[in-house]
């Protein structure tokens, strides 16, 4: 067992990290958020020099060619300092969905379009009434002479408002099948959203939208592996984001004063300290976990359903408690703490929610005797 | 990154898991698993099996029968031991005075009690803790006073897990009241439990069990030979003696096989038109424990391979470690339900782990008040979080 990053990993999380403390502070980043796509472009083309955007893109695919292990790295760091630009959403998950065809040469411009930021891809699964991990896709595809034509809603889409191009799942007759939207064809309509943790997103309309399908083996199982790298780079993040709020938390507890004394020497608060720090323990715990069951090669969703789980109630517990104990500025827009938490909150909704992986674990106590890791 | 063992790892588990099915009688480990484990005789048969196999010591300096084993070698081990239902070592040997005697003791005192010690011919007891020193370990009162090549120990002793088998006694005493600081003026002596002005009064826990003491120390003569270390530095062997229990507190694997017998039991009991464990409320209360308990297994992982906060690590361990035992005995209680309330009679009608299920659970809730209370184990996080 090993859970040390190697000196390569390092390097590149330390690449990240030093890239955000160049590019944002506190008001920069609220700044961009009310901005008009909410992050910046010039950021992006960084990202791109450094190799992030195509991280898990083979090289002679234009990528640095790393695993699930450079991945969580990232977005641990990512989360940290609340990064806006859309590293999962526009370029890690859509580039995974494409190298999981059949041919994944086939796609070699989008994934180098990717890797060098210019290109921006979304995922469009999600439609009304989903809930995770339902997926009714009632979206329909049909083969006509010129071509696959696609019809239907996705919602939800992230940071859908900016993709040049979209992953969509649909039906043709019952299979289902993942096609390639272009951002601009006709009969795609897109309504832009803002998320409470300021990010964007998209619904989406398409009426016979132009589509070219993508050769999966087993589309069903693409999906679900890439939702499972979704869980599993999300979970990540959220470490990010809880070791910073109770970093942030630790410190302000440590500096403001009432009735002559720093509030972390009340032992009320001090033990609400501990326990959150024994939350964002057990959360990196599981998170790691889930990087190495993946990067052994097992994507097994009940292992991302534990990371999740146990993820979603550390942040729930580290957003809550966060911002109550800063008291009143806890509540301000201003003060980042808040921000914090509602990137955790947008994060567990993300992930399906304490609930719902709860329910899948709950269903599945009586296939093993004890529990067992692995 | 690597969540599986190594294939060495993995053999070494396979050896371990050989031992402890071969090797260790049926019998102890039925009882082990109906928590019926006899005392002092199982404890002590198993040790000596151990020792025969140079399993009873491995942490200990290879000179003293230690094996050198990586962190991951010590968990895997005591994981097996668990799983297996073999009854743990008695810490006080192993974990404990052992260890203190190869790091502070005279050459003397080694030879004369390490290898009874790691065989359990000499079953030890921790005179720490008194009635007014529980928590707050260094305000304690026992004094030892010297008189000639002797000290004259005077006081109480409480909490003194099993010192009813004890053939001897590490205590912590107070030797110089007038010591600046109350740490300074403590030491670290052995104590022959058939010495003269010894009582043990036992005291009866909330399942009936016997497992703790009063020890009462009246005018108790101790030769200068049984002071480990320097006079009034008992408290660095204390806090060395401490922190060497470590990983051994969090218990996953006893927590994991309660939780497997819960299901069990669960499936065995009728409800409605089906059994408890179709009970979708009872079902994510298993899985959330479950889930809870793989996070804290994980992160004994972590600690074994360095890679968590090490000042931290022992209290959240504990912390955690010790509210799983809790809330797994309160589960088996819970699915007892109303056949809890029968504590003897037939276990044909009864059986008798619901015999046993609530007060069992009322005792196991010992675990988050000893070895410092899940308070104290807070303020320890706290404290490395805030450096103050």
């Amino acid at each position: 067992m090993d859970f040390t990053l190697s000196r390569e990993q390092a390097a590149l999380r330390d690449a990240v990290r030093e890239l955000y403390r160049r590019s944002y502070d506190i008001e920069r980043l609220r700044e961009t958020a009310t901005a008009d796509r909410g992050w910046r472009a010039d950021v992006w083309r960084s990202l791109a020099d450094t190799g992030i955007l195509g991280l898990a893109i083979p090289e002679d695919l234009g990528g640095a060619g790393a695993g699930i292990v450079e991945v969580a790295t990232v977005m641990t760091e990512l989360g940290r300092v609340l990064a806006p630009e859309p590293v999962l959403d526009s370029a890690l998950i859509p580039a995974d969905l494409l190298l999981r065809s059949n041919n994944p040469r086939q796609w070699q411009e989008t994934l180098e379009g990717i890797a060098s930021g210019e290109l921006l891809g979304a995922i469009a699964h999600e439609e009304w009434g989903d809930r995770w991990p339902h997926r009714a896709i009632a979206t329909s595809a049909t083969e006509t002479i010129d071509g696959w034509i696609l019809s239907g809603s996705k919602r939800l889409v992230k940071h859908g408002d900016v993709a040049d191009f979209y992953l969509v799942s649909a039906r043709a007759g019952d299979d289902v099948a993942v096609f390639m939207v272009d951002g601009s064809t006709q009969g795609l309509s897109r309504t832009a959203f803002r998320t409470p943790d300021r990010r964007r997103g998209a619904h989406l309309l398409l009426e016979k939208s132009p589509a070219t399908l993508i050769e999966l083996g087993d589309p069903d199982a693409a999906l679900r592996r890439v939702e499972t790298l979704e869980q599993v780079a999300l979970c990540a993040e959220a470490i990010g984001s809880m070791e910073e709020a109770l970093r942030i938390t630790t410190d302000y507890l440590g500096s403001r004063k009432q009735f002559g004394a720093a509030l972390v020497t009340y032992q009320a608060l001090a033990h609400r300290l501990a326990d959150l720090h024994v939350l964002v323990e057990m959360a990196r715990s599981m998170s790691l976990y889930a990087v190495a069951v993946v990067e052994d090669g097992a994507g097994e969703t009940r292992i991302a359903s534990r990371a999740a789980l146990q993820v979603c109630r550390s942040a729930r517990a580290v957003g809550h408690e966060s911002i109550h104990l800063h008291g009143g500025i806890g509540v301000t827009e201003e003060y980042v703490i808040g921000q914090y938490a509602a990137r955790l909150m947008a994060i567990e909704a993300r992930l399906g929610g304490a609930l719902e992986h709860l329910q899948q674990l709950a269903s599945g106590i009586d296939s093993y005797d004890k529990v067992a890791l692995g | 990154m690597r969540m599986r063992l190594s294939n060495d790892e993995a053999l070494f588990r396979q050896e371990i898991r050989q031992f402890f099915s071969t090797q260790i009688p049926e019998d102890i480990q039925e009882r082990s698993a109906a928590g019926e484990t006899r005392e002092p005789d199982d404890i002590a048969a198993v040790q000596r099996i151990l020792n025969e196999h140079g399993y009873a010591v491995p942490s200990w300096p290879t000179a003293w029968g230690g094996r050198d084993w990586s962190p991951v070698q010590e968990h895997v081990f005591l994981d097996e031991m668990h799983l297996a239902h073999v009854p743990e070592p008695l810490t006080f040997n192993v974990d404990m005075i052992g260890p203190v005697l190869c790091e502070f003791g005279t050459d003397e005192q080694k030879a004369r009690f390490l290898p009874g010690t790691a065989n359990l011919d000499i079953w030890w007891c921790q005179g720490f803790s008194e009635p007014d020193a529980g928590s707050d370990l260094a305000s304690l009162r026992t004094s030892a006073v010297r008189d000639g090549a002797e000290f004259v120990v005077n006081g109480q002793k409480t909490w003194t897990t099993l010192a009813q088998h004890a053939d001897w006694m590490f205590a912590l005493v107070r030797t110089n009241p007038d010591a600046p600081k109350r740490q300074k003026g403590i030491s670290f002596l052995l104590i022959d439990m058939r010495s003269p002005g010894i009582t043990v009064r036992p005291i009866t826990l909330l399942d009936g069990s016997v497992e703790v003491n009063e020890v009462f120390l009246s005018d108790v003569r101790v030769p200068v030979a049984n002071l480990v270390g320097e006079q009034d530095h008992g408290w660095t062997y204390a806090k060395f003696l401490l922190g060497n229990e470590r990983t051994r507190v969090a218990r996953v694997g006893v927590s994991k096989n309660r939780l497997a017998q819960a299901k069990r039991l669960a499936g065995e009991t009728p409800a409605g038109r089906g059994t408890l464990l179709d009970d979708p409320i009872l079902r994510a209360r298993i899985a959330e424990m479950e889930n809870e308990l793989a996070a804290l297994e994980v992160t004994l992982f972590r600690a074994t391979s360095g890679d968590v906060d090490q000042a931290a690590i022992a209290s959240i361990l504990k912390l955690r470690g010790s509210e799983l035992q809790e809330q797994t005995t309160e589960l088996i209680a819970d699915i007892a339900g109303p056949t809890a309330l029968a504590v003897d009679g037939p276990s044909d009608e009864i059986p008798r782990w619901a015999q046993r299920s609530i007060r069992s659970y009322l005792t196991q809730r010992k675990v988050g008040i000893y070895g410092g209370s899940s308070e104290v184990q807070r303020m320890i996080i706290a404290k490395t979080l805030t450096g103050r």
